[in-house]
């Protein structure tokens, strides 16, 4: 089958325009060899072939049983292909390559579930990834957030002054409406460290504005970095620049080390969770995190339990959760997301599938990363999300997670489906008991 | 003719399985070694615990999504294995041999129910090479690689069927039943037949990152 879904992309076009045989040939066998070892080898060799995770990947049921976007399918066009034609192939493919690793698979991982011999085709997709990053033929969009990370060691271009500031902005802002709330910057020795990631100061900053007001209300002593470092985004991790993922890890945890902090707090991302406890770690050659990390999902449930935020009201419309792969099937928070969903809220109405076992948001893995050219890419390749969502009968979406939330927004406008999506954040400072 | 059978069930089979022994155990040492080398990350987090809880539930044939989703396939893979894997051990020709070349033996299979469960295997292996060209996600992943996994075990069941029936030449049947045996103990270590090998560690390492790091099982 021949592939006849070629995209035009700047930056996989000019990567491609400065291949030449021997380059490929030398580079990919340079990551096969010697960079990957057992592991990517049996996943190659033992995968019989059996299709049998087809129905696993929402490109595959969204694209009605088109085989070349079954995960095995996908590895057979890209990691298989290599290797049958023993490294030898040509620019034009590692350009076909390039499109399905970085846009035809959110390394979400669902496909696991699937596979008797327990074969891992989000790591094949990331190694095929890390081939195109070391041949430089890599999406335009996403690798500007890589050269920003490499740059500012933020993803999106802010420069050092422009984060601070913003986090002042916020705090006067939200001093309208609590007139002595701080957002303490620099504090050592904080309970807190409070970690977001770029998009938030860029253009998400209510998600500052709300964290605040929460952790203010909540009496938590937390602080927020002002030196680089602050950013716990990652999209080196998604282009395959592992060695930025791990600089990025160090220079992160550096800083909250620094501060002597006792624990860091994120915000409700997903992928930021996924590099520190899943890719990052490994690259430092770290078991796990040096200081502990806890997602904003286990610590808000913390903050409720312990009785520090009081509601005004629950939830009332009927709502439906959705479990990002990167915190659900990467860290086993479902228990945690619904407590507190059901704390929130009062009639939570579950997907199908839904836990360890939900579609994706086709967003995540750096594929919105990879921008406009590719955002039909996610439309059409998550049809089953959309209908997934709509058999809910819902209005309301709670997706505790930055690209999931991109991503199911702009299948919400695609497929029409009328519906709003919030963040436990969103919800919590909508319903928490405020002072008057 | 009795000379080809001393000679197939002589050296050929001392070879045969030398081959399927010492390479299996070079193949798993080596891929150990080279796992050592290069993925120490994943070697770390192995765990005898999680890597149980996944193997244990994979064998069930309803336990898991997978299984669940596929379950056609599902009963066929499960059918072929058992099959695969108990006739040749309890089958009464084959522990006759044993007794007569090394002086051990055990328990065997009723000659009609391993008859069955033989012919099951050549069944399921028709199956497999249905789907191949039937179904499309199949077909579109199928290499000679793959026919080589599936022809070689399909072989080795049918002629032993045909040789038990004496179908066909007898003797001629049974060689061919043993040569086919033969080159499936030495395919295993170095054909797609190497899940055989390999199948319970890679099972096991995902079982081991799905519980000990994702917190999440991985069924």
């Amino acid at each position: 089958m021949t592939f006849d879904r070629k995209i035009e992309d700047a930056g996989l076009e000019r990567g491609v325009s400065r291949l030449t045989p021997e380059r490929i040939e030398n580079t990919l066998k340079q990551v096969i060899e010697g960079e990957a070892g057992a592991k990517l080898k049996l996943y190659a060799e033992t995968c019989m072939r059996c299709g049998m995770c087809s129905e696993a990947c929402h490109y595959y049921m969204s694209h009605e049983g088109d085989p070349s976007y079954s995960p095995a399918g996908k590895v057979h066009q890209t990691l298989g292909k290599i290797l049958r034609k023993n490294y030898k192939v040509t620019a034009e493919e590692i350009y076909e390559m390039a499109q399905i690793a970085y846009t035809e698979c959110n390394l979400c991982r669902r496909c696991v579930h699937f596979c008797p011999l327990g074969i891992d085709t989000g790591y094949i997709m990331s190694m095929v990834r890390r081939m195109c990053h070391k041949l430089g033929v890599t999406p335009q969009y996403i690798q500007d957030t890589a050269h920003s990370h490499s740059a500012t060691m933020n993803q999106m271009w802010l420069k050092d002054d422009e984060w601070p500031d913003t986090l002042q902005w916020q705090e006067d802002e939200a001093r309208d409406e609590m007139p002595n709330l701080r957002i303490p910057l620099d504090k050592e020795g904080a309970d807190i460290y409070y970690s977001v990631i770029a998009p938030e100061p860029k253009f998400r900053t209510q998600l500052i504005y709300q964290a605040a007001y929460i952790f203010n209300e909540a009496g938590v002593d937390f602080t927020m970095p002002t030196e680089p470092g602050w950013d716990n985004s990652d999209m080196c991790m998604f282009t395959g620049d592992f060695e930025m993922m791990g600089r990025l890890k160090k220079r992160h945890f550096e800083s909250a080390l620094d501060l002597k902090v006792k624990r860091i707090v994120m915000g409700e991302c997903g992928h930021a969770f996924r590099s520190i406890y899943d890719q990052g770690n490994r690259w430092d050659a770290w078991e796990m995190y040096p200081i502990e990390v806890v997602h904003s999902v286990e610590f808000f449930w913390e903050l409720f339990e312990a009785g520090k935020i009081k509601l005004r009201e629950k939830f009332k419309e009927p709502i439906t959760i959705h479990d990002p792969c990167n915190i659900i099937r990467g860290r086993g928070l479902m228990e945690q997301s619904r407590k507190l969903a059901h704390a929130l809220c009062e009639n939570v109405v579950e997907m199908t599938p839904n836990l360890e076992h939900n579609y994706c948001c086709a967003a995540g893995g750096g594929v919105i990363n990879c921008g406009p050219p590719f955002k039909n890419v996610r439309m059409k390749g998550n049809k089953i999300k959309a209908e997934q969502l709509k058999a809910t009968g819902v209005n309301t979406i709670l997706a505790p997670c930055h690209n999931c939330h991109g991503g199911l927004e702009d299948l919400n406008h695609y497929y029409e489906l009328g519906m709003d999506i919030k963040f436990f954040g969103d919800l919590i400072y909508e319903l928490m008991e405020k002072p008057e | 003719m009795n000379s080809v059978y001393a000679f197939v069930v002589g050296p050929l089979a001392w070879f045969a399985w030398g081959v399927f022994i010492f390479g299996s155990a070079y193949r798993l040492v080596s891929m150990y070694q080279l796992a050592k080398a290069k993925d120490g990350s994943s070697l770390h987090y192995m765990s005898f615990k999680y890597g149980f809880r996944s193997i244990m539930a994979w064998l069930n044939p309803v336990g898991t999504l997978g299984w669940q989703r596929n379950p056609w396939t599902a009963m066929v893979t499960f059918v072929f294995h058992i099959c695969l894997v108990i006739v040749p051990i309890f089958l009464l020709g084959h522990v006759v041999l044993w007794d007569q070349f090394f002086g051990i033996s055990w328990p065997t299979l009723p000659d009609t129910i391993a008859d069955i469960m033989s012919i099951l295997v050549v069944v399921c292996c028709i199956f497999f090479g249905a789907r191949r060209f039937l179904q499309k996600d199949v077909a579109f992943l199928t290499t000679g690689k793959d026919w080589v996994a599936l022809v070689i075990p399909a072989f080795v069941f049918l002629t032993g069927v045909l040789s038990y029936h004496e179908i066909g030449d007898a003797k001629v049947m049974l060689i061919l039943h043993i040569l086919c045996g033969e080159l499936m103990l030495i395919s295993i270590p170095f054909t797609r037949l190497s899940h055989a090998v390999f199948g319970l560690f890679t099972r096991a390492y995902i079982g081991s990152e799905f519980g000990g790091v994702r917190r999440c099982k991985d069924w």
